[in-house]
């Protein structure tokens, strides 16, 4: 495939594959409840609530980032012969492509965030003579000629992100406004005032806040991002802001696949050990108190140690390393999820054992209306709502478990971008003199964002979802 | 009372084969052991001969269940299953790959990780309902509003982030406290501090909201509303009737937890460098000595079952309506 002179083959990695399928599945899922009104009234209550739609925000930039990383490719080599393309073993994706010189700009070992120079002295040439000296960065702050220009500098870029961003904003809040105003038909004036007050009937001045800060701040940075090294570089003097995006699909791809695998298995024990009872519970229930009565780290440890040595039997498998950390990646999903599910089916359990015994369940059965039918029709409709708030309370968890996981040395492959590594890597770190911590906080900063935003708006899914929370209000 | 226990126990009994065999399919039959030998070995050492001899030196030699070439009872014992699976059942480990017995280190290490284990929780407990209690005291006000919002956000941080902090600031930086490592009796005690502190302080977000919604539901309960009617002040209301029917599901969720105290955490103790059984199958999960990570995977099993056989027979201790037959 070549656009341009861009040469490249497309690479479908498994958990890409599997993210667009399951991005795919959720649009289904949107569109099928938009056509039912029921349905479609607790995520109207959902998006009534500031915090919760704040935090939805934040979600979808940080989904949209993980997406783009998602699509992988490889560059074909310039010097392969024609006729016979040759392609470079680096997976690359599109976010790469899109962030650039990020990628690129590589330094030769740690320097502090918005350096000018290493953080390592070195032997260098200076008027001729011969001095022990930080040299400056090969890129970080190159354009400057003159080091006193470096503060006045960055306080320019910052002033020039954070104004851009707000002109930005201030013009799709102007063209939110006008058309909001004409749909509802409202002067322009009143619109303003209602959306000032809080009286827009959904919550306007969080969402416009939240995308205002977040135009200001991404411009900032992307200012910043330009000509420096906004979070520093590490050991290998990578930018560490690339390795905290990179991060992101990470992140994602653990907190959402492992779900993927929970709930078939969740969903259709659950309900058929409540539903059938008898010798179907006893197994199944059987089944879910040996899994959980081993400590969680160590089925998952034990279980990676054996991937582990399964990888390393068969490694002619895998053309490209990132094929091979991405089959550990999904190994690791799988793993969690199987070790996950049984939460979630003692919860439906319980309540698919409540449902057959209503009079409508009752009736279908009296009917002869098939079990495949019943349990299709009547009972999962009803336990849905706790499907899904298991799925988002989960999420959050299972990113902070990988960031563990990988401390024990059971998590995702050492070359994968991860913020479980870049702790892991941080903690040695942390023991130098002057201490190097900006990896460590940049892992920080990017996981406790996507971990509160996610813990918010599964607090908002769940108080709307749960009828017994409405009923308590 | 005692038949319930008697079956319980009895019940245990299937649940720890399964665990063992669910163990044994993982790790000898997924995986054979001259792949384990092979990972062991490294791959510049990797003959037939060294192979042979790791198997030999580990007793993995045997056939799986059934030795053909033994005789009469042998056939059935001289196997890596009644070796290395069925023996877990009378706690007979064997020996990890440094030599050591391994039922004699769990004995050794319980103590440190007890230590260490058993302070967290009564105060995480107590520090929490304190907590909870204050949400609940100004509840609907804009204090139960934040509070609940900082809960959310201590509960975003990671783990690992409360270890790095209080290792950095209050061990480096200011000096109070050692960094790491343990000694015995009252000389441990400054070890123990800091790795106490940070558990606690990790654990106030995600329980401190948790107790919260107990106290939450047992107040909007009929008998509270009595209470107040018949003029009881709110604090009260509060210490007499909520926390005390609040403690049911608190205490027993404490319970289940109780055996696996032994168990330790594994972080907490590779981090701070305590010698107790947490970091002992962290150091196994990273040298991947798979008998270790086998051992522990029974016991820890065997501890949450006991926990389970407790939580049942608490709930009759503090729920009168609870009888056990």
């Amino acid at each position: 495939m070549s656009v341009g002179s861009f040469d490249f083959v497309p690479v479908i990695l498994w958990t890409d594959a599997l993210i667009f399928a399951l991005l795919g599945v959720v649009l289904a899922l949107v569109w099928f409840i938009r056509r039912h009104p029921h349905l479609r009234a607790p995520w109207r209550s959902v998006a009534r609530r500031p915090m919760t739609v704040g935090a939805a925000l934040v979600l979808v930039v940080f989904v949209f980032i993980g997406l783009l990383d998602s699509l992988h490719y490889r560059e074909k080599l310039s010097d392969s012969l024609p006729g016979h393309p040759q392609y470079s073993v680096e997976v690359l994706s599109a976010f790469d492509a899109l962030v650039g010189r990020l990628r690129t700009q590589q330094e030769k070992t740690y320097s502090a965030p918005l350096a000018l120079r290493l953080y390592a002295k070195e032997f260098i040439e200076r008027d001729g003579m011969t001095v022990r000296d930080y040299p400056r960065l090969k890129y970080g702050g190159a354009h400057l000629k003159k080091t006193d220009a470096h503060a006045s500098d960055i306080a320019w870029r910052i002033f020039a992100g954070l104004g851009q961003g707000l002109a930005a904003s201030l013009l799709l809040f102007g063209l939110l406004a006008a058309w909001q105003a004409r749909r509802h038909d409202t002067a322009f004036g009143d619109w303003l005032a209602a959306w000032r007050t809080g009286h827009l009937g959904w919550p306007g001045r969080t969402l416009v806040l939240v995308l205002g800060l977040m135009l200001m701040l991404g411009a900032a940075m992307a200012h910043l991002a330009a000509d420096y090294h906004v979070f520093g570089t590490d050991k290998v003097g990578q930018d560490v802001l690339y390795i905290s995006l990179k991060s992101i699909r990470t992140g994602l791809v653990i907190g959402t696949l492992t779900t993927l695998v929970t709930l078939p298995l969740a969903i259709l024990l659950g309900i058929a050990a409540g539903y059938f009872r008898g010798w179907v519970d006893d197994v199944i229930q059987y089944v879910y108190t040996v899994l959980n009565s081993i400590p969680g780290v160590l089925l998952i440890a034990s279980a990676v140690l054996i991937v582990q040595v399964a990888i390393e039997a068969h490694p002619q498998v895998f053309d490209t390393a990132a094929a091979r950390a991405d089959i550990r990646l999904l190994a690791l999903c799988l793993i969690m999820g199987v070790t996950s599910w049984t939460g979630l089916a003692r919860l439906l359990r319980g309540e698919s054992l409540k449902l057959r015994t209503l009079d409508y369940v009752e009736a279908a059965r009296a009917f002869g209306v098939s079990h495949v039918r019943i349990i299709s029709r009547h009972i999962f409709p009803n336990v849905f709502h706790l499907v899904l708030i298991a799925v988002v309370l989960d999420f959050s968890g299972l990113v902070l478990a990988e960031a563990v996981l990988s401390y024990v040395g059971v998590g995702v492959d050492p070359t994968m971008y991860s913020w479980g590594n870049m702790i892991n890597g941080a903690r040695l770190e942390l023991a130098r003199e002057p201490v190097v911590w900006w990896q460590l906080g940049a892992a920080f900063v990017f996981m406790f964002t996507l971990v509160l935003a996610a813990n918010l708006f599964a607090d908002g899914v769940r108080d709307a979802f749960d009828p017994r929370l409405e009923a308590r209000r | 009372m005692f038949a319930y226990i008697l079956r319980r126990l009895l019940y245990a009994v299937p649940i720890l084969i399964g665990v063992n065999l669910l163990t044994f399919a993982l790790f000898f039959v997924v995986n054979t052991p001259d792949d384990m030998a092979r990972l062991q070995l490294g791959a510049k050492h990797v003959t037939a001969d060294a192979i042979e001899r790791w198997k030999v030196e580990h007793g993995y030699d045997k056939p799986l269940f059934l030795n053909t070439q033994a005789t009469g009872s042998a056939q059935l014992t001289d196997t890596i299953f009644f070796r290395h699976s069925a023996t877990m059942f009378v706690f007979r480990f064997g020996k990890g790959d440094d030599g050591r017995d391994i039922a004699n280190e769990i004995r050794i290490r319980m103590g440190p990780s007890l230590a260490i284990a058993l302070p967290v929780l009564v105060i995480g407990l107590m520090v929490n309902i304190t907590f909870a209690l204050l949400m609940v005291f100004f509840r609907a006000t804009y204090l139960d509003l934040w509070g609940v919002v900082l809960c959310v956000i201590l509960m975003s941080i990671s783990g690992l982030f409360y270890i790095i902090a209080g290792q950095y600031f209050i061990a480096k930086l200011w000096n109070l406290l050692p960094i790491s490592g343990f000694a015995g009796g009252i000389n441990g005690l400054r070890f123990i501090l800091l790795p106490v502190l940070v558990s606690v302080v990790a654990g106030i977000g995600s329980g401190s909201r948790w107790y919260r919604t107990i106290f939450l539901e047992e107040i909007g309960k009929d008998y509270v509303r009595t209470a107040r009617a018949k003029g009881l002040s709110e604090i009260r209301v509060l210490f007499r009737h909520v926390l005390k029917n609040g403690m049911i599901p608190i205490l027993t969720g404490v319970v289940v937890v109780l055996p696996l105290l032994f168990m330790g955490s594994l972080i907490t103790e590779s981090f701070f460098g305590i010698p107790g059984l947490g970091s002992y199958t962290i150091d196994a999960i990273q040298a991947q000595d798979f008998a270790v990570v086998r051992a522990m995977v029974f016991l820890g099993s065997f501890l949450y079952i006991v926990g389970l056989i407790l939580t049942d027979i608490s709930y009759s201790w503090v729920d009168p309506r609870v009888r056990l037959r």
